[in-house]
């Protein structure tokens, strides 16, 4: 299983480890690792973040994630093996909200579909942040350089 | 036609509702239409109108506005998507 949307909890060791367990082909393996952070935004003026909840879209999660992994494996042929993991629920700051790791031969391909799958997954999930603040809850704004992120990929068949 | 229409985040909230089944009349063929009629209904949905930033999607696939629809299909209405 390559994709797992989860309440609980993920170690990034395991994770990474047991893309390459058992195997001697791989060279390289890039993982991402998205915390909850705490800090203070929309230009400062936001109170801290002292817990976010994820809502998703349950049956289209999992689909959008395995067409990103899938676009990824297209566009990189290469890539021996991919994890993604979200998880949802509340969850409080410094807590890990994302994993995605890649296994490849090289490192080329392992960086690349990396970024590629999490700058899809930002864009194209059906995942929604709601912060809790001590003014109440607030529903985190998508931001256009999300889309600018995703956008860059679109001319790039991958090698 | 009979549809089911989820609301996720932000939608959700503010339409007070989950999830619905939707009787649209003849005409509603494509996404844009059906996010026309619910925003008219009743005294007027603010937060489907025209101008909103609305993302859809049909059987769990995200769509634009042109997209069909068709009897019993899922079409899901949220803001667009914040995770990672």
């Amino acid at each position: 299983m390559s994709v797992s949307v989860q309440q609980a909890d993920f170690d990034p060791g395991r994770e990474a480890e047991k893309l390459s367990a058992g195997r001697d082909d791989v060279g390289a393996l890039a993982t991402f690792t998205g915390l909850v952070r705490a800090d203070k935004h929309n230009g400062g003026h936001g109170s801290g973040v002292q817990a976010m909840t994820l809502e998703h879209y349950p049956g289209m999660t999992e689909k959008a994630l395995e067409a990103i992994v899938a676009e990824a494996r297209r566009r990189w042929p290469d890539v021996l093996g991919v994890r993604v993991i979200h998880r949802v629920g509340r969850l409080a700051p410094g807590e890990r909200i994302v994993f995605v790791g890649v296994a490849g031969a090289h490192r080329g391909e392992a960086f690349a579909a990396c970024e590629f799958i999490m700058d899809y997954l930002k864009t194209r999930a059906p995942f929604w942040k709601k912060e809790d603040t001590a003014e109440g809850g607030r529903w985190v704004d998508a931001r256009d350089s999300d889309d600018a992120a995703a956008d860059r990929w679109s001319g790039d068949t991958g090698t | 036609m009979k549809l089911k229409v989820l609301y996720f985040a932000s939608l959700r909230e503010a339409l007070g509702s989950a999830e619905e089944l939707v009787e649209v009349p003849p005409g509603i063929a494509s996404v844009a239409a059906l996010r026309g009629f619910l925003a008219a209904r009743g005294a007027g949905v603010p937060a489907l109108a025209a101008g909103r930033n609305v993302r859809a999607a049909v059987n769990q696939q995200m769509v634009a506005g042109d997209a069909a629809i068709a009897e019993g299909d899922e079409i899901a209405f949220f803001p667009p998507v914040t995770g990672g």
